[in-house]
C-alpha cells in the first residue's frame, strides 16, 4: 500500500557561483537602511506530492528527481524535506 | 551533408539555421520535431536557440529529457557533428553533451548585440574557415549565457583546446575565462552563445557566420 508524501525542496547555487539577482537584491535592502546584511542568495523552493511504498523509497525517487532535473550540480545544491503527505 | 534542426516547443531560430543550411548553403535539411526519436538520416544535428519549454526551472533543463534527445545524444557518441546555438548550448551541457552551465548575466540584463569574437584553434572542423580571419563579429542575444564551470574543467577546456570561441573585447555577460563557444573532447560537439546564422546572408550587413557551417560541407 502506498503512503503519500509531500516533499519540499530547496535549490540553492553552489557557493562557487555568483549570484547577481542576490548581490542587486542586497543593494535594494542597502538602500532601505539595512546595510549590515552580508550576503543575499537567492535560490528555488519546489513542493511536490507523490506515493511510495516508504520514505526511504520516496528519498530515493526525489533524490534522482533532484540529480536529473531539479538541480544542476555543476551550479546548485539541494536539500530534500519530506513529510507525511495525508 | 545532411542538417536535422531540432524543434523544442519555444525554439525560434530554427527557421533561420534552416534558411541557411538549405536555402543559403544548398544542402539536405529538414525539421526534426522534438517528439520524433529516429534521426539516422542527418549528419549533422543543430539544436537552434529559443526558449525551450519557456526556459523553465533552468534554460535547457526539461528540454534534455524531449524523446529526441536520447538520439542526439547516440548520434554524439557516434562521432557525428551536433552545433548547439544558444539555447542549444544550454540544452547541450543540460544533457551533459558538453561541460560547465550557463547562468544569468553579469547585470542580469538580456543582452542584445553584435560582440567581436575571438576565434581560437583554427584547426577543429568548426572553425577551420576562420583561419584567415582570427576575429570575427556575430550577434547575441541571451539573458544566461555566463559559462560557469569548476576550476579543474575550465584547465581541461583550455589545455585541450577546446575553447573555440571568446569574447574579444568587453566581456558581455561575465562568462569565466570570456568563454563564448566550446566543444567536447572529441571535438564533434560545439555550443556557442553567439548566433552564426543570423549573420550568414551578406544581405544583412555581416556574413562571419557562414564560415562555421561551410566548414562542415
Amino acid at each position: 500500500m502506498n503512503q503519500k508524501y509531500q516533499a519540499r525542496i530547496y535549490v540553492t547555487l553552489r557557493p562557487s557561483v555568483v549570484d547577481p539577482a542576490g548581490t542587486a537584491v542586497q543593494s535594494g535592502l542597502a538602500h532601505m537602511g539595512y546595510t549590515d546584511v552580508e550576503s543575499v542568495r537567492i535560490g528555488k523552493y519546489i513542493e511536490v506530492n507523490l506515493s511510495a511504498t516508504d520514505e526511504a523509497q520516496a528519498h530515493t525517487q526525489l533524490d534522482r528527481m533532484c540529480d536529473q532535473l531539479f538541480a544542476n550540480p555543476v551550479i546548485e545544491n539541494y536539500r530534500i524535506e519530506l513529510d507525511d503527505g495525508e | 551533408m545532411k542538417f536535422g534542426i531540432i524543434v523544442f516547443p519555444g525554439s525560434n531560430c530554427d527557421r533561420d539555421v534552416v534558411y541557411v543550411t538549405r536555402d543559403l548553403l544548398g544542402q539536405p535539411t529538414r525539421t526534426i520535431w522534438h517528439e520524433e526519436t529516429d534521426l539516422h538520416d542527418v549528419d549533422v544535428v543543430v539544436i537552434p536557440g529559443g526558449f525551450s519549454y519557456g526556459d523553465y526551472l533552468r534554460c535547457g533543463a526539461i528540454a534534455r529529457f524531449s524523446p529526441i534527445m536520447k538520439q542526439v545524444i547516440a548520434h554524439a557518441e557516434q562521432g557525428k557533428y551536433v552545433l548547439g546555438i544558444c539555447n542549444g548550448f544550454q540544452v547541450l551541457t543540460e544533457a551533459g553533451l558538453l561541460p560547465g552551465a550557463l547562468v544569468r548575466n553579469r547585470d542580469l540584463h538580456f543582452i542584445c548585440d553584435r560582440v567581436p569574437l575571438q576565434v581560437e584553434h583554427t584547426d577543429s572542423i568548426w572553425t577551420q574557415g576562420y583561419s584567415n580571419t582570427p576575429t570575427i563579429n556575430l550577434p547575441i542575444a541571451h539573458g544566461e549565457g555566463c559559462y560557469h564551470a569548476d576550476p579543474d574543467t575550465l584547465d581541461r577546456l583550455e589545455s585541450n583546446g577546446q575553447v573555440l570561441f571568446r569574447y574579444a573585447g568587453i566581456n558581455p555577460n561575465g562568462s569565466l575565462n570570456n568563454i563564448a563557444g566550446i566543444c567536447n573532447e572529441a571535438k564533434n560537439v560545439i555550443g556557442m552563445m553567439p548566433h552564426p546564422e543570423r549573420a550568414a546572408d551578406p544581405l544583412l550587413g555581416n556574413a562571419d557566420g557562414i564560415h562555421l557551417f561551410k566548414s562542415l560541407i
